[in-house]
């Protein structure tokens, strides 16, 4: 590999990070689409240069771009994403029901094989799919149809903020929503389940073990063993080993098992990373000191990452799609916060150096390593 | 032809400088001063009204002739100086803090 590509998302536009295979020097190109909101860009597995940016406004809606040399240029492509048939409504704050609006695209999650098919995850929470590289996007209403009715808004807006292909299994797919819980589909996205069985949300809802209902805040898989899950629930580290049917809790020895994002070690499946938030009103790491927690043993027992990263008086948050890991060996670990910095750890999280330090809030991190 | 100026996001969208002309055939409304602007510039449609219902989005104001129009009915009939194209119509980002 001879280089890395950060893909950085932020409240006032997007960043491009990129260095070579040792990542220690880095050069920032951006902001690109300055002062748009940039919920996410990611890259295809299949055409590294091709990258898909969602680029939203509160005055101006959703647009969405496209670029083919690796974010150089960029090209309008679709931004229409109309709900199939009679949207229908959802539960709302005051318990009412409330119809189903389109307000951005959070999550992009382009096809291993064909460069111009994505999935994009939007808020009011459904699916999209595109085929001709997001000139048109097409709702799969089957996942609306897994008690969305039920599904209810958490304070960041009903979003689906993830999405999972399975690597082995060209059918299945997952997705998270807040706050509605994780779901998954078996047949390409013609229907949906709701995959919470083993979450509880004593706080949160009146039945802590609803099917549906729980604020999921992140999942991730390791490419190679796409049974086993991981998940960042509002509170709660969880594991499934049977591709969500059931869960359990590893949270271990966390100082807070709170938090939004969490990924996997890409050459290790059993290595997994949280960042610990206090608690869901305080979004700040907890006594001040910004420690990505890393378990070498698939949950339970965690480890303080802390080299190079502040360890006083820092009151950041990283959110849920804000943290990355990379191809290369060793694994680089990557993530963003709301303070504007953005981190990297070129050995899988022993150290850590400040790639760029004054950015807008960031939003979201994606990397993709360079042939 | 109908003077339209945009809002900075969106003349750097559409990749066009803050004030553009469209010809508008029949009556100059502001719905027909929008499908003759969307029609010259596809990249627009979406950022200011809906895609499906047509309507204003929130926070966009229309002004023209230092008079709020942005209430008025998409058929209503722009003053006669948009008309003659000594005034402008202005699509403007409205005040939201922040």
């Amino acid at each position: 590999m001879s280089g890395v590509r950060v893909l950085v998302g932020t409240r006032k536009g997007a960043f491009i990070l990129t260095a070579d295979g040792g990542r220690k020097k880095w050069e920032i190109s951006g902001p690109h689409f300055p002062g748009w909101e940039i919920y996410h860009i990611k890259g295809s597995p299949a055409d590294p240069d091709r990258l898909y940016a969602s680029q939203s406004s509160g005055w101006f809606g959703q647009v969405m771009h496209r670029s083919n040399d690796g974010g150089v240029t960029w090209e309008t492509v679709g931004n229409e994403f109309a709900y199939e048939g009679v949207p229908g409504t959802h539960q709302w704050y005051d318990g009412t029901q409330h119809p189903w609006e389109f307000k951005r695209v959070w999550y992009l999650e382009p096809s291993a094989s064909d460069p111009d098919a994505v999935y994009a995850g939007v808020e009011d929470a459904a699916i999209f799919h595109t085929g001709d590289g997001g000139q048109t996007w097409q709702e799969l209403p089957g996942l609306r149809s897994a008690k969305g009715h039920l599904w209810q808004p958490g304070a960041g807006g009903m979003c689906l903020h993830n999405i999972l292909l399975d690597p082995s299994n060209p059918g299945r797919i997952f997705t998270a929503i807040s706050a509605a819980g994780a779901f998954r589909s078996d047949d390409g996205g013609e229907s949906w389940r709701p995959v919470n069985k083993g979450l509880k949300s004593d706080f949160e809802l009146p039945d802590p073990e609803a099917d549906v209902g729980h604020c999921v805040h992140s999942i991730t898989m390791h490419p190679s063993r796409p049974d086993v899950l991981f998940m960042q629930k509002h509170w709660d580290v969880m594991r499934s080993d049977d591709a969500g049917d059931s869960w359990y809790e590893v949270s271990g020895n966390l100082p807070s098992d709170f938090g939004f994002p969490i990924a996997v070690h890409t050459h290790e499946p059993e290595t997994v990373y949280v960042v610990p938030i206090k608690s869901d009103s305080e979004h700040y790491p907890p006594e001040g000191k910004l420690r990505v927690y890393r378990s070498r043993t698939g949950g339970n027992e965690w480890q303080a990452l802390t080299k190079g990263l502040p360890q006083v008086d820092c009151y950041v948050n990283v959110l849920r799609s804000a943290l990355a890991v990379d191809s290369l060996d060793p694994c680089g670990v990557y993530f963003g916060t709301t303070g504007g910095q953005v981190y990297a750890s070129p050995d899988s999280g022993d150290s850590w150096m400040t790639i760029v330090r004054d950015l807008p809030a960031v939003l979201s991190v994606e990397v993709q390593a360079l042939p | 032809m109908i003077r339209v100026v945009l809002p900075t996001h969106l003349w750097r969208l559409a990749g066009v400088g803050r004030e553009v002309e469209v010809q508008v055939e029949a009556a100059v409304t502001i719905a027909a001063v929008l499908d003759a602007l969307e029609a010259s510039y596809p990249v627009l449609r979406g950022t200011i009204r809906d895609h499906t219902t047509k309507e204003r989005r929130a926070f966009i104001r229309f002004f023209a002739c230092q008079e709020d129009l942005s209430h008025e009915l998409p058929d209503a009939p722009l003053p006669e100086a948009v008309v003659t194209g000594d005034e402008p119509l202005r699509i403007v980002g409205a005040m939201a803090g922040g």
